[in-house]
């Protein structure tokens, strides 16, 4: 796998405080990427560090295989959790100037503006201020600042924050297309549901440093719970019974003769031999594996650490 | 090099276009060729007719203060009262009293009595007249003869002349080169205040829209703020420029074609009082040949010929552009560091003081151009942009001038790299109230 982002073993701290703590994180090419944690683990420090707005106090970042340099902030489109426009300029001489920062010659920005223009069925807009436009508005505006020089890598910060759900989606399936045609994406936000099923790839970080990382499928499996939900008519009592020591119930529900269950499989048991084993006193309407989400993964994570830190520290 | 042009661009284009922009560009030169107009106009008005009723309890002004064209003096020996009751309806609308011991007094206090107040020019006109009745009065009554009095006075002027090195004499005046100097000093620091909180409101502006992460991931912080800088450094240009062309314009027009024959009235009124106030001395003078007094214009001349102009306007434009730019990098950083106008107070002060501090000390070194302090202040680079200039028209020696020059430059740099890592720093940092402590520990943050 290529990867066009190799962060290793950045540290940023401002005075006292860690921002970062050794955190390395490769970035594979043509994916999207979700780099997940609460607020303040250090997301947008390490956003910053690739847009070389700082640099790190140790540590390297690798673009595409090069030590990250002052050339490839034009092959990055970033946008970020706090984004603006001037409000006094028009549309057109705001996105020709932002066109032309991010190193696009007059003319070639004029043509892309145009074809991103016509898409969005906004060529009206351009002689508009800025004030006069809706917060909606400014962000397809801004939406296309960050795309416009077709970067190779795409960074969008807490990017749905603030979208309304008509251009959220708008900007998914630009995402999408974007992905399709050969662009890096990394999300950062620290709400994970908002873009579970976009990424390929995450890293959780939490309070400075990197959690973990890897592909979405991966971690769902290592992380799998074994717990299934089953839905079934018959008698309760006989399907508990039936569970016997291949599986243990963790929750019921029940309306009438309908029952919904959750329940973990313990050592060599299967899916299968679960069902084999209750299908005499149950008739299955549906049964789903329960997949854990990327919060309740963060969640278990973050505890678990916590509790070989306690652990640690008790044996010292 | 080319998104540091770019930059520029914007910044100028932006400002220039402002309709704000041509307003201040338009009202600018209306406002300071009103100030040189408003005193013309002002004296003219107070150019009223007053009917003045003399009662002269004494005598002896009677038919004594001369009458101008609009002051007629009329001479009664009724009482107060009944003169006061007509002062409402009757045609005199001033009364001056002047008491039975006015004569004898030290320090004789007459009244005047008024509807409406009248002005300076003629209430000047009538002290000057009744200190001259009574000095020739006593002259009188002592027996002494006036001419030998005024034949006795001779009002001394000091030519100044400043010997160069190669011996030629240079006819200076102190008071042209105070007034000079003040005035280059003035227009500096208002210069450096009027554009460099453009530089600051710039800098607010884009934090507070949220615009800068966008633009510094384009391009780094420093260039960002250079390019504001500079950009509007240029915009201060093209508005000074304006300003000169148009005042020049609005001046020369109002007072060739619209005040045309006023200010012919106004020279001649100022001269008839001159005349008064001088006790006659001016008016025997050619009598008495006091000789070798260059006329007026000739003097002004010999002392504008006598200043190295192209140094002075040569260092005029130095000390402007560099007194800008360091003060423009300081503004950029108080800009930075906060979330708006309103919480600059706190870090302004420290911006203000050194130049506030060179105008407190300009009466010393003024006095004293070539002092301690004077010398101090001309090379400390916070203050040497008003200093200096306050100075240079007394001559400064050449090593003073070139230090000077020198370590503004090196303070410009080092004020701009301080500048630069509380600007880059700062403008990352929303919605959190700064302190000087913060703000010491930005400059330590690595890039």
């Amino acid at each position: 796998m290529e990867f066009i982002l190799d962060i290793k073993n950045i540290n940023k701290q401002y005075g006292n405080y860690n921002a970062l703590t050794n955190v390395s994180i490769a970035i594979p090419e043509k994916k999207i990427f979700g780099l997940l944690g609460p607020n303040g683990a250090g997301k947008t420090s390490l956003i910053r560090i690739i847009n070389q707005i700082t640099g790190p106090d140790s540590g390297e970042v690798f673009f595409g295989g090069e030590k990250l340099a002052p050339k490839h902030v034009d092959m990055i489109g970033y946008l970020p959790e706090e984004r603006g426009l001037y409000k006094k300029m028009t549309v057109g001489e705001q996105v020709m100037y932002l066109a032309q920062l991010k190193g696009l010659k007059k003319n070639v920005a004029k043509e892309k503006l145009n074809y991103w223009f016509k898409k969005f069925e906004i060529e009206n807009w351009w002689d508009k201020k800025i004030e006069e436009l809706s917060k909606g508005m400014q962000q397809k505006v801004q939406f296309i600042v960050t795309v416009l020089h077709e970067p190779k890598l795409l960074i969008l910060d807490e990017p749905f924050s603030g979208f309304d759900p008509i251009n959220a989606q708008l900007i998914k399936n630009e995402i999408l297309e974007l992905k399709e045609k050969g662009s890096t994406i990394i999300f950062s936000t620290h709400n994970m549901g908002s873009v579970e099923e976009l990424c390929d790839n995450i890293a959780l970080i939490n309070k400075s440093e990197k959690l973990l990382d890897g592909s979405v499928s991966d971690i769902r499996k290592k992380y799998s719970s074994n717990t299934y939900n089953i839905v079934f008519k018959g008698n309760l009592l006989g399907f508990t019974n039936d569970l016997w020591a291949g599986a243990e119930l963790l929750e019921k529900k029940s309306i009438g003769d309908l029952h919904t269950v959750t329940v973990k499989l313990l050592r060599q048991s299967t899916p299968n031999s679960l069902l084999n084993a209750v299908l005499n006193n149950a008739e299955i309407i549906s049964f789903n594996e329960i997949v854990p989400s990327m919060n309740d993964i963060f969640i278990s994570v973050v505890e678990n650490k916590s509790t070989l830190n306690t652990q640690s520290s008790f044996t010292e | 090099m080319h998104k540091l042009f770019l930059i520029i661009q914007r910044e100028y284009f932006s400002r220039v276009k402002k309709k704000s922009f041509l307003l201040m560009t338009v009202l600018g030169p209306l406002l300071m060729a009103g100030v040189m107009i408003v005193p013309i106009w002002l004296s003219m008005k107070d150019k009223t007719d007053h009917q003045i009723l003399v009662l002269d309890r004494s005598g002896i002004f009677i038919d004594q203060i001369p009458n101008t064209e609009k002051l007629k003096f009329t001479y009664s020996t009724q009482n107060l009262d009944s003169a006061k009751a007509h002062l409402k309806s009757g045609p005199f609308d001033l009364i001056l009293e002047l008491h039975y011991d006015l004569i004898n007094n030290a320090k004789p206090t007459p009244y005047l009595f008024y509807k409406e107040q009248p002005g300076i020019t003629t209430e000047q006109y009538i002290s000057n007249s009744l200190e001259n009745i009574l000095f020739d009065y006593h002259l009188q009554g002592d027996s002494i003869d006036r001419n030998k009095i005024d034949n006795a006075r001779r009002p001394v002027e000091l030519l100044l002349n400043k010997v160069d090195e190669k011996g030629v004499d240079k006819k200076t005046n102190t008071e042209f080169n105070m007034a000079l100097g003040l005035g280059f000093a003035v227009a500096i620091y208002m210069m450096i205040f009027l554009y460099g909180a453009q530089v600051m409101r710039g800098v607010i502006e884009e934090k507070t829209s949220r615009i800068v992460e966008v633009i510094v991931s384009s391009v780094k912080p420093f260039q960002l703020m250079l390019g504001k800088i500079i950009g509007i450094a240029l915009v201060g240009f093209t508005q000074f420029i304006l300003w000169i062309l148009l005042t020049a314009l609005v001046y020369i027009t109002v007072t060739t074609v619209i005040f045309k024959d006023q200010m012919k009235d106004v020279q001649k009124q100022n001269s008839q009082i001159e005349i008064i106030k001088k006790n006659d001395i001016m008016a025997h003078a050619d009598k008495m040949k006091i000789v070798d007094t260059p006329q007026d214009t000739i003097k002004w001349i010999n002392y504008v010929n006598s200043l190295d102009k192209p140094l002075i306007i040569g260092c005029f434009l130095f000390y402007f552009l560099f007194g800008y730019l360091l003060y423009a990098a300081l503004f950029a950083a108080v800009g930075s560091a906060v979330d708006s106008e309103a919480d600059t107070q706190q870090f302004m002060m420290p911006i203000t003081i050194p130049m506030i501090l060179g105008f407190a000390v300009s009466q010393g070194i003024m006095t004293n151009p070539s002092s301690g302090i004077a010398q101090f202040f001309s090379i400390f680079p916070l203050t040497s942009p008003i200093v200096m200039m306050m100075r240079l028209p007394f001559e400064v020696p050449t090593w003073e001038l070139a230090t000077s020059m020198i370590t503004l430059v090196l303070g410009f740099l080092f004020f701009t790299w301080l500048a630069g890592k509380i600007y880059r720093t700062g403008i990352l940092m929303y919605g959190k109230k700064t302190s000087w402590k913060e703000l010491g520990k930005w400059l330590f943050y690595k890039g």
